[in-house]
């Protein structure tokens, strides 16, 4: 608890037991009145004030000037009336004891949501004579080697220069498995070191690093503001004056009614009584605390998964979404190419010779085909073996491996060497293999598609997306062939960069208007597409600065499924949102109308309204809660 | 120019009424008070001092909420 909350804590204690001891004296008149003024003015010396300088700023109708209205209308309903001062003393303490545990809860589980996403490095180790000394992260300047103990977070973005170990990416990617580091690779800040001591050349500045990017973002993530909070405040502006006055018409008009139109007794102490109970009973506190406390809580459930979401708005946007747009390689697929098929003709060589004698070729070439040969061999390339090394550009390579004459490449070089081949019915780059002038059969190469994304395009559908589209500047038969096995429904191939924007423009305006359009792209020449679409989801964006300014959700890994996923929490997140608004609104409307028709008193009223705000609260909570969807 | 100032607000709904106020002062663009944070984040329009603009802001946002603290 903070001071605040404690002080207020003492004045409940002690106006509750001071208006319980004068139950028991006996005075009457305006002396009890008096008496009964301490233990008021304890609990509510502060509403009054704020009441007083809300009238004086010309900023009337707020909770304090409800709560001040009721109980000093409480009080003098007691004093010329009923002698019973404990009903306003009690409203004006079950009001205080609803906002400190307003203020308690709230405090507490903004604390909870803040320390799940915190990762934020606190110090970083710099070795200094052999020692190591902790220094403040944003006075390590670049270039600066670092040293990272087992158990740290790694504070800024480097490069291994010592050590091994394994890296615990969790916190930035809400991937559980540990990912290996030796020295010379990347390495990015917001990981947690687990097993070995690493020293770290740092590459960024801390302001400039991964983990104060991330930070950045999810914190500023709550500030843009979503529709259904502009139209909470909107709702709030017009609600509380519109019940002010109704209670002022609940005091005056039924008795003026009854005394003149009926005749009967006006029965004025009545009817002021409910209009207070109908004050008490109106503030809007529930619903607006719970709608941002449910966003706040849903952006920082998606960020323990990997699923960085700019802001309440896009949150929002995503629940609707009903087209999922995929740019390919890179995101579908993994971006890089690898050995899919060996048809070796004749069985003079094995599978694993021919890779040997493809490798072996093509080992002077840093062309990712070649790189996918090389990686495909395996073992280390004894260069000695290669002579007389030919590159044929556009066609591929003729080199003399351990003697013999190796050609490699595509049906052109064989139609060049007169060397009959046979095609290949597989879809991918070939690369036709001619060993001592004779044919030795194709290895197929193709970019491979991640392991997930047939599942994650499935995940999408039972999410409820319409359609499924993929994009790729690849030939017409590869994409209709990725396209059908994994399962999308529409594939427009064989474009250029620049179509990838006009193809999602006819996307939407073909779409519903209600659906949203999302496009996933690996983030690194997305750009434009990414912020035409109405929500843009970037991939395997750790780092890449382009495509965290570009997007509005971030998934921190490459793992297609968590496109799904994103939009099953936002989806539970507005549901949740949905809930405690109608949830709100019905229980006050309700508790309105019962207080109106005298059905309830003050502190069913005042109930009624700590009540709904406790499980609107604990609702919003529940919207951290994402890890099963 | 935008900036980022702490602040104290217990209620949401005066973290609202703060955000009008700060809107409605002279020199500032636009204004969001994030209370899940606890932040204000203003943009001042071009060449006014944020120095002496956040003053005006800070007493609007007392006039509505007197219990709000902004650390200037």
């Amino acid at each position: 608890m903070t001071k605040k909350q404690k002080k207020m804590l003492y004045r409940i204690i002690i106006s509750a037991v001071l208006m319980i001891a004068f139950k028991f004296v006996p005075v009457d008149g305006i002396v009890r009145f008096l008496l009964y003024l301490i233990p008021y003015l304890v609990i509510g010396y502060d509403i009054l004030l704020k009441a007083w300088k809300g009238i004086k700023h010309k900023q009337v109708f707020d909770e304090n000037f409800l709560m001040a209205i009721a109980t000093i209308g409480a009080m003098i309903v007691g004093l010329v009336q009923s002698g019973d001062y404990v009903e306003g003393i009690a409203v004006m303490l079950f009001y205080q004891i609803g906002e400190l545990f307003q203020s308690y809860a709230v405090g507490k589980s903004r604390k909870n949501i803040s320390e799940l996403m915190d990762i934020r490095p606190d110090y970083a180790n710099i070795e200094v004579d052999g020692k190591l000394e902790q220094v403040d992260p944003d006075e390590v300047a670049v270039g600066t080697i670092i040293v990272v103990q087992p158990g740290e977070k790694v504070p800024i973005d480097g490069i291994v220069v010592e050590g091994i170990s394994s890296l615990n990416t969790s916190a930035l990617t809400g991937e559980s498995l540990p990912r290996d580091v030796k020295n010379g690779d990347e390495i990015i800040s917001g990981c947690i070191n687990m097993t070995g001591v690493l020293k770290i050349q740092t590459t960024k500045e801390f302001g400039e690093s991964t983990v104060s990017k991330v930070l950045d973002l999810v914190e500023n993530a709550s500030s843009r503001k979503s529709k259904s909070e502009d139209f909470i405040s909107k709702f709030a502006k017009v609600y509380t004056p519109a019940v002010c006055y109704s209670a002022l018409a609940l005091a005056i008009i039924p008795p003026l009614v009854s005394q003149f139109a009926l005749g009967s007794n006006p029965n004025w102490g009545e009817w002021i009584y409910r209009a207070l109970t109908f004050l008490v009973a109106s503030c809007p506190c529930a619903l607006v605390i719970s709608i941002p406390l449910s966003f706040f809580a849903g952006i920082g459930g998606a960020s323990t998964q990997g699923v960085l979401v700019k802001g309440s708005n896009y949150l929002e946007a995503l629940s609707k979404t009903g087209y999922v747009v995929f740019d390919k390689t890179g995101t579908l697929t993994q971006g890089v190419f690898e050995v899919s098929a060996i048809h070796q003709e004749g069985k003079s060589y094995t599978d694993a010779e021919l890779i040997e004698y493809a490798a072996l070729a093509e080992s002077s070439s840093s062309h990712p085909i070649s790189k996918s040969l090389q990686r495909a061999y395996g073992a280390e390339i004894d260069r000695n073996r290669v002579t007389d090394i030919q590159e044929i550009s556009g066609n591929g390579v003729i080199a003399k491996v351990d003697g013999v004459e190796v050609a490699a490449g595509n049906a052109k070089l064989m139609k060049r060497l007169n060397i009959q081949y046979s095609g290949c019915d597989l879809v991918g780059t070939i690369i036709h293999m001619a060993i001592g002038g004779e044919y030795a059969g194709h290895i197929v190469i193709s970019d491979l598609v991640k392991p997930t994304s047939k599942d994650a395009i499935a995940a999408l559908k039972s999410a409820g997306v319409k359609k499924t589209v993929m994009l790729t500047g690849d030939a017409k038969a590869v994409a209709e062939q990725v396209a059908k096995d994994l399962g999308v429904d529409a594939v427009r191939a064989e474009l250029l960069p620049g179509d990838k924007v006009s193809q999602v423009e006819e996307l939407l305006e073909e779409k519903p208007a209600k659906l949203n359009l999302a496009f996933v792209g690996d983030g690194i020449n997305d750009a434009p597409v990414l912020s035409r679409a109405d929500i843009g989801i970037a991939m395997g964006a750790m780092g890449s600065d382009a495509a965290i300014e570009a997007a509005d959700v971030v998934l921190m890994d490459d793992d297609p499924m968590k496109i799904a996923k994103a939009i099953k929490i936002s989806r539970k997140c507005l549901r949740i949102v949905h809930q405690n608004t109608v949830f709100a609104i019905a229980v006050k409307l309700l508790a309105l109308v019962f207080v109106a028709f005298g059905a309830a008193n003050m502190w069913m009223a005042i109930f009624a309204d700590v009540g709904v705000m406790v499980l609107a609260i604990l609702n919003a909570v529940r919207a951290l809660f994402v890890k099963k969807l | 120019m935008k900036k980022t100032y702490k602040i104290e607000v217990d209620c949401a709904n005066c973290a609202n009424l703060m955000e009008d106020a700060a809107k409605k002062t002279a020199g500032v663009k636009t204004a969001t008070v994030n209370f899940m944070t606890q932040k204000m984040i203003v943009e001042f329009e071009d060449g006014q001092e944020p120095g002496t603009v956040m003053q005006e802001v800070y007493k609007n946002c007392k006039k509505v909420e007197d219990d709000c603290v902004i650390y200037l």
